[in-house]
């Protein structure tokens, strides 16, 4: 077992179209969490509405460890996760609008994304609901002799459900590759982690049931992705699980309906002078890895790619109330 | 063992879902089994014993007492691409799992916009009748069935221990196998080559034209006898068994309850949003005019379960019950 701090990266000598991809895939996220809430005032989407402002890093750092082969179970504040997992923009954002072109079938909505050739199993709004499920996804690989990573992202306030706890136990217990990424974002809803938690240091919980754990600052995408890919070589490599904590913060209200009563608004202010996405971008023009011009041009595909996906949504058709039955049950027989 | 003259097998209820469980780890690797004392103890009511032996302890899979966990392992592994059979000891302990079962097994499918379906089989001991009082005696399968995106299944016989696990691994969908706990001793033979069976329709078990009565699960066979007992005053009862709680094969009760004109549907369960007060309303719905007496039902008195003997049997519907009900639904009790 090991546990170390990789939080604080030195050099992070990156190569400039490496730089270009992480930045364009957090402003991706970032201008499409915003174009979601326009979207919600706008009343094209409705119900509840989780955005990751803030958060881009850990979603991005993650994937980047993953393979196509590899699943992805996540939480119910999910879109930056299933838009870099490789669901197009126009599906998720028809998915929120309620269209018969979303992810899932208008079926689902923002808290549920799913797509199955991205191996992307959700889009899980029961807090913990996803663990046992990624436990035993990697059951059914490690049942099956096949070398895959379930990776589960959850937030701390995750940590406090009993099926936290139950799947640490069952994937160290039956040595079951899983990759469990905790967003910790300090707040579970508006109940902040030195609240509900009686030791705040998430790793040691892990470290409880024998398993490796790393902490990282989540608010840089460079250190993400790379204590990421060591996690999940060592699950590749053990066939074990690992516990990844990713301290980051959301910028926004836990959704449309919070007047934010729990936090200050200097607190607020102080995280988002730590903006991933500023923070790289400086970072990475001051080493002269990327130029203004380079992300004006991330910025101007981003615009593009979010006019089109929004004409997409706008364009698809209702699901027809004749079809509003199916999918309770499969229309087949399993093979 | 064998009465090989007449192809007959002689067997256990308990003997019959244990030979089923071992068809299908034979029949189909992907198939295993995981709950808790499923392996070294070798099942709670014994079931599994000796299964550990026969195939290992990687699909004969013990787990610990976490039954939100295994059942959603259960469901991971399913999407997965295996066919797990999780046993959770009894359905007073699923509660435990309710989320799972409930807000995962079965909605995923849904959800995904018909992505993702779950083939999971959950089998559970359910039932009263063993002095083990308030937290060990529900009958919780109506409440199940009241849930779209599982299937509810209660083998009542031999014949459908023997053959409903099959059907539902099978099934791309998640179901629920419920096996009454005080059915796990009774004893009687099985052709050598019962297989497979349907796990959708009812059926009928005795015919009879004077009142239809409608059971499942171990009230079946305290309907039998009750019906049997009726049959030397003249009373001919048709039998049904239901089988299935969801889907609920309604044509066959209502076919049955047309021609009879006079239905009593006995229930292990609360009478109160059962599955009895469904099959009450779907006949009202469908063949009111049909009727000739009021629908009447049997069910648990709603309390929970006392430990004394003398108070649980006072709770649980009972043959002289379904006696006196029939006596009076037929105008045959003076």
């Amino acid at each position: 077992m090991h546990r170390k701090e990789s939080g604080k990266t030195k050099t992070d000598m990156v190569d400039s179209v490496h730089a270009r991809h992480l930045l364009h895939s957090m402003i991706r996220i970032r201008r499409l969490e915003e174009k979601c809430a326009e979207l919600y005032s706008a009343m094209k989407i409705r119900g509840f509405l989780h955005l990751y402002d803030g958060e881009e890093a850990v979603a991005v750092g993650v994937l980047e460890a993953l393979t196509g082969d590899d699943a992805v179970v996540a939480t119910y504040r999910e879109h930056g996760h299933a838009l870099i997992r490789g669901i197009g923009m126009g599906a998720i954002l028809a998915e929120m609008y309620g269209k018969q072109d979303g992810c899932s079938r208008g079926r689902g909505g923002s808290m549920h994304l799913f797509d199955g050739k991205a191996r992307f199993y959700g889009g899980n709004a029961i807090v913990g609901g996803g663990l046992p499920m990624a436990v035993g996804l990697a059951l059914a690989d490690k049942m099956q002799q096949r070398s895959r990573v379930t990776c589960c992202f959850f937030g701390d306030g995750a940590v406090a459900e009993g099926e936290f706890h139950e799947s640490m136990n069952l994937a160290a217990l039956w040595h079951l590759p899983v990759l469990f990424v905790c967003e910790n974002n300090l707040y579970a809803m508006g109940t902040a982690l030195k609240y509900s938690q009686a030791v705040v240091d998430l790793a040691t919980k892990a470290a409880s049931y024998g398993v490796a754990a790393a902490a990282v600052d989540g608010m840089d995408v460079l250190a993400v992705e790379k204590a990421a890919k060591e996690a999940a070589e060592v699950v590749r490599g053990s066939g074990k699980p690992f516990f990844f904590e990713c301290r980051t913060y959301r910028f926004r209200a836990h959704s449309m309906y919070d007047p934010e009563l729990y936090r200050s608004k200097a607190e607020v202010e102080e995280w988002k002078g730590r903006c991933p996405i500023a923070t790289f971008a400086g970072k990475m023009k001051d080493q002269g890895t990327v130029g203004d011009g380079d992300i004006e041009k991330i910025e101007q595909d981003v615009a593009r790619e979010i006019d089109e996906a929004v004409a997409f949504a706008e364009a698809s058709p209702w699901e027809s109330l004749e079809d509003l039955t199916r999918f309770v049950y499969s229309e087949r027989r399993a093979p | 063992m064998t009465n090989s003259d007449k192809g007959l097998h002689k067997l256990t209820y308990r003997e019959a879902v244990r030979e089923a469980i071992r068809e299908a780890m034979h029949k189909d690797e992907r198939v295993f089994l995981m709950g808790e004392d499923v392996g070294r103890y070798g099942g709670c009511f014994a079931v599994s014993k000796g299964l550990l032996e026969e195939f290992g302890s990687e699909r004969i899979r013990d787990t610990p007492l976490s039954e939100s966990g295994f059942v959603g392992a259960g469901i991971g592994a399913a999407l997965g691409g295996m066919r797990p059979i999780v046993e959770v000891m009894t359905v007073n302990f699923s509660l435990l799992a309710a989320d799972q079962i409930l807000n995962t097994a079965a909605v995923y499918l849904y959800m995904s916009g018909g992505q993702f379906n779950v083939p999971l089989v959950i089998r559970m001991a359910t039932g009263g009748g063993r002095q083990l009082a308030a937290q060990h005696s529900r009958s919780l399968e109506g409440w199940y069935a009241h849930i779209p995106g599982i299937k509810v299944v209660c083998p009542a016989t031999l014949e459908d221990a023997r053959g409903m696990l099959w059907t539902a691994l099978q099934d791309p969908d998640p179901v629920l196998i419920f096996e009454n706990a005080g059915l796990y001793n009774m004893e009687g033979t099985v052709t050598a080559t019962a297989g497979p069976v349907d796990i959708d329709r009812a059926r009928v078990c005795r015919a009879g034209k004077d009142i239809t009565i409608i059971s499942y699960s171990a009230s079946l066979h305290k309907s039998i006898e009750a019906a049997a007992i009726l049959a030397k005053e003249g009373i001919e009862a048709e039998v049904i068994d239901l089988r299935s709680l969801r889907p609920l094969d309604e044509q066959t009760f209502l076919n049955s309850v047309a021609a009879s004109h006079r239905a009593l549907i006995v229930d292990e369960g609360c009478r109160s949003g059962s599955i009895a007060a469904e099959i009450a309303a779907r006949i009202m719905e469908n063949v009111f005019y049909e009727l000739d007496a009021p629908v009447a039902r049997l069910c648990s008195v709603e309390v929970p379960m006392p430990y004394a003997g003398h108070l649980e049997q006072a709770v649980l519907p009972q043959v002289d019950q379904i006696v006196n009900l029939v006596r009076k639904m037929v105008g045959a009790d003076g």
